[in-house]
Formats: structure tokens, sequence, C-alpha cells
């Protein structure tokens, strides 16, 4: 297994994509701590940014790459080799790559300008988030055979997460105001990675009191130690349940 | 040492493998022929756990091949069409299959890397090789690691005739020390002195499995050629 994520490392090194997104990074998180006179003020301009760029370009990577080395997913299939370790070893190749490149993108920026709780929740969970999306990815890139579709099946999925998702919840939200939802939308939140990332960094800044009754709800739960390991636990299932199924469908895949 | 019972595989509303059955021993040199589209390649992937049957099962040496891997190691398969890493280079890919393959009590069979003179083209991407050049990686491939058995899905396909003589110098050299080969073909003349049975594949049924001169006796045909057509001319009408 070692030696096939080093082949897929080695592979993904090999692509300037890579080096480009820690590059726009970089670019981007300096020129914010620069332009803001305040740091705090620049996390939160970061935090933004971070939750839009992050999974798009995981997500994106990850699916065209999937389908570009289709090549070399075969060829290793026909070896002795198990096809668990085989899928395992491209998303750990995957995931490692990106996850490097957003630590030294963003991460040394952060831990530069802002060496915080928040600035380092804000790593932790652009690292998570990073990871998430490789594995949702993988999912969408081995159910759909066609390039095309599963390329755009993962940009519909991006949206979803970041816009159709909050949509939907202030649709409910409004719908029914009359309810005492509080309670309910700690759950909800749950059902997406990004805004589940987006709350735990919101709560480290002052700024949640911005939220109103829902943020003192948030507050309450997600503040407690409890409350934030049940949400790290949260975002790590959403790791082992699209890998889990993505593993599961490769192994019966016909190549 | 290969033993497929009942193996049927289903892609979409077409059946690729239709009750599927035969057994192929040690020693044999089998050529699989079949119109095209008849199954042939479907078959030799199941075999290597690239497809994975609906119904039926498969062994090698006794060994179910489902969930199992290890069996591949004994086998060499040159595909139809090679598909290697576009941006690697020919000594690349060896490479990383002599590091993931890792046979430590093998000696690794460079015969043909030699004779196809692969050693000049080492620093060349796969993308750049022409269809010939890929085939005869493919084959270098399949017999570098001394396998027990060699799956060949149309070798000559697109190699020069010195090539193709090459090639079939050593598919026979292979097939003296004992060693279970399957070839698919569609060039039936090349294959008269090569092979010791036929199977022969239509719409995914296995039509018959005859060893070659039971085949020329009941067609009353020397030739691999004329007696296949002569089978296929019946099976026609």
């Amino acid at each position: 297994m070692k030696k096939i994520i080093k082949y897929v490392i080695i592979d993904i090194l090999r692509n300037k994509i890579m080096l480009a997104y820690t590059l726009f990074l970089l670019v981007i998180s300096f020129s914010i701590f620069n332009l803001e006179d305040n740091s705090s003020k620049g996390l939160l301009s970061m935090l933004n940014i971070i939750l839009i760029i992050v999974p798009l370009v995981s997500m994106l990577f990850s699916a065209i790459y999937v389908y570009n080395s289709s090549e070399f997913l075969e060829l290793l299939v026909s070896q002795p080799l198990k096809r668990r370790s085989i899928w395992l070893s491209l998303f750990a190749g995957l995931a490692c790559s990106l996850s490097v490149a957003f630590f030294i993108g963003a991460g040394i920026p952060i831990l530069l300008y802002e060496a915080t709780a928040t600035g380092f929740m804000m790593l932790a969970t652009g690292l998570i988030l990073s990871v998430i999306f490789v594995s949702i990815a993988m999912l969408a890139a081995v159910i759909t055979r066609d390039k095309a579709k599963g390329i755009g099946v993962t940009i519909l999925l991006w949206l979803y997460f970041s816009l159709i998702f909050d949509g939907l919840v202030l649709f409910i939200l409004f719908q029914f105001a009359d309810y005492p939802l509080e309670k309910a939308m700690v759950g909800i939140s749950g059902l997406n990675p990004v805004d589940l990332s987006r709350i735990l960094i919101l709560l480290n800044l002052d700024e949640s009191a911005l939220m109103g009754y829902t943020g003192a709800v948030f507050k309450n739960f997600f503040g407690t130690q409890s409350g934030m390991f049940l949400a790290f636990f949260v975002l790590l299932l959403w790791i082992l349940m699209p890998l889990w199924l993505s593993v599961r469908k490769f192994g019966r895949k016909d190549l | 040492m290969i033993i497929a019972s009942n193996v049927t595989k289903q892609f979409g509303k077409m059946k690729a493998l239709d009750n599927v059955s035969l057994k192929c021993n040690k020693g044999e040199c089998i050529a699989l022929i079949g119109p095209n589209g008849s199954g042939k390649t479907t078959l030799i992937k199941t075999v290597l756990g690239m497809v994975v049957c609906d119904s039926g099962f498969i062994t090698f040496n006794d060994k179910n091949i489902l969930h199992d891997w290890e069996y591949r190691r004994h086998i060499g398969y040159m595909p139809q069409t090679g598909r290697y890493p576009e941006n690697m280079t020919i000594g690349q890919v060896l490479d990383m299959m002599k590091d993931i393959r890792n046979n430590k009590n093998g000696t690794l069979d460079d015969e043909l890397i030699n004779r196809f003179e692969l050693g000049a083209l080492l620093n060349k991407r796969m993308r750049t090789l022409s269809g010939g050049t890929r085939q005869k990686v493919s084959a270098s491939l399949a017999f570098l690691f001394n396998p027990d058995v060699l799956i060949l899905d149309e070798p000559t396909a697109g190699l020069d005739p010195v090539a193709s003589e090459i090639l079939k110098e050593k598919i026979i050299a292979e097939k003296k020390k004992g060693k279970l080969i399957w070839i698919t073909s569609h060039i039936l003349s090349e294959l008269d002195d090569l092979v010791t049975q036929v199977i022969y594949m239509q719409d995914g049924k296995l039509c018959f499995h005859k060893s070659i001169e039971n085949l020329r006796e009941d067609t009353g045909e020397q030739k691999l050629s004329k007696a296949i057509a002569t089978v296929m001319l019946k099976s026609g009408k």
C-alpha cells in the first residue's frame, strides 16, 4: 500500500495544479492579513474564502484526478493487489497532498499572523474539510462512469454544500418561524460539514453574538468540550462514510 | 488450474457471458476464438478479477478468486489495448511494476525487453508511444515476472512482422516450460503451430472446448482457420 501511495503522490506532485493551488492560497492569505490592520478581522475574511475555495478545489481536483488515473487503476487491478488498498492509497495520496497544500498555503500565514485558538480551529477545520471533500468526490467519481457527468455531479454537490443547503435551511426557518427550531438547528448543521466548520470557527470569534438566539444555543452546545468533540466526530463521519461507501462500490466495479 | 463454473455476466440487457464453464490445466496452450463481441475479453477479465461475475464462480489452483488477490501473482496479462499512466516513461512503468510485484524468489525474465530493444526507449513517455510500441511494453510486462499462467488478449495486433515473430517464439518457449497459456486472436493462421486446445465462443456462450486434434478430425480440415470457418458456417445455418 505504501508503494502505491508513493506513486500517487509523485504523480500529483508532477501536476502543476497543486503548486498553483498552494501559491494561490498563499497570495490570498498574505494579502488578507496585510490588508486588515486587525488580524482577527483578517481571520473572518479568511473564513469565507476557506469555506468556499477549499471544498471546490478539493472536490474538483480529486474527481478529475480519479478519472484521469483510470488507466493507472486498470493496470493496478490486474496485478496482485487488493482493490481496497488500491482505492485507499489513492485516497491517502489525494488527501495528503491537498492537506499539505492547504497547510502551506493557508496554515502558515494563519500561524504567523494569528496563532490563537481561533486560528488553530480554522487550520484544523480547513484540513478536515480538504479530506472530507476528497472523500465525497471519490464517491461521486466511482458511482458515475462518465467523466463529464461525474465532474458535473461534483460541481453540483459543491453548490449544494456551499449555497443550496443554506438556502434550504433559511427557507425552513422562515416557514416554521413560529416553532422553536433553535435546538433542531444544531442537528441540521451536522448535515453539512461546511456549515459545521463555519459554526465551529465563528463561535471562537466574538462575532457569534450577532447570531441571535440560535447563536446562543449553538454556543451552549458547541461551546462545551463535549459539544466540540461531538462536532469533530460528525466531521470525521463525513470523511469515513463516503470513503467506506466508495471502497465498497470500487470493490465490485467492472473495469 | 483454472476452473470456471456457470459464470454469467450481464452488461445491462446484454449477456456478455452466459453460463460459461471450463477447465484448464498446466501445459495447455488454449486459443480463445469467436466473433467480435462474443465475450472473449470479458471472460479474460473475469478470470483476472477485473470484472466481477453476476453468478457462478472461478477457482484458481482450487481457490475461489472472489475476494482473493494473491493468485494474480501467477498470472501475466497482456491486455488488448494497453492503457498506462500517460505521463510516465517506459522505464518508470517497468520500475513501478517491478516494485509492486516485488517477487523475491523468481528471477526477472527481461528477454522480451531486450529483444524488442525497449532499452533505447526507456525515457519516452507513454503518451508519445505508437500502438505497436505500447503492445511491446504490454508483452514485456506480461512475461517479465515468469508467471505460471499467461493470458494474452490479441497479442500480435499492431505488432510488426519481426516483433510478432519474436513474440511467437517466446510463447512457444514458455509453452515448452509447461505453462498454461490463453491466447485470443483473429489471425487464426498464426495460432496453428501454437495451440493445443481451442475454445470457441459465440454470443457469450461457450460453444465447444476441444483439443486441436479432435477439431481437425471433426471438421476434416488440417488448418485451424479452415476448421473454424467450417464450424462458423455450420452454426450460422
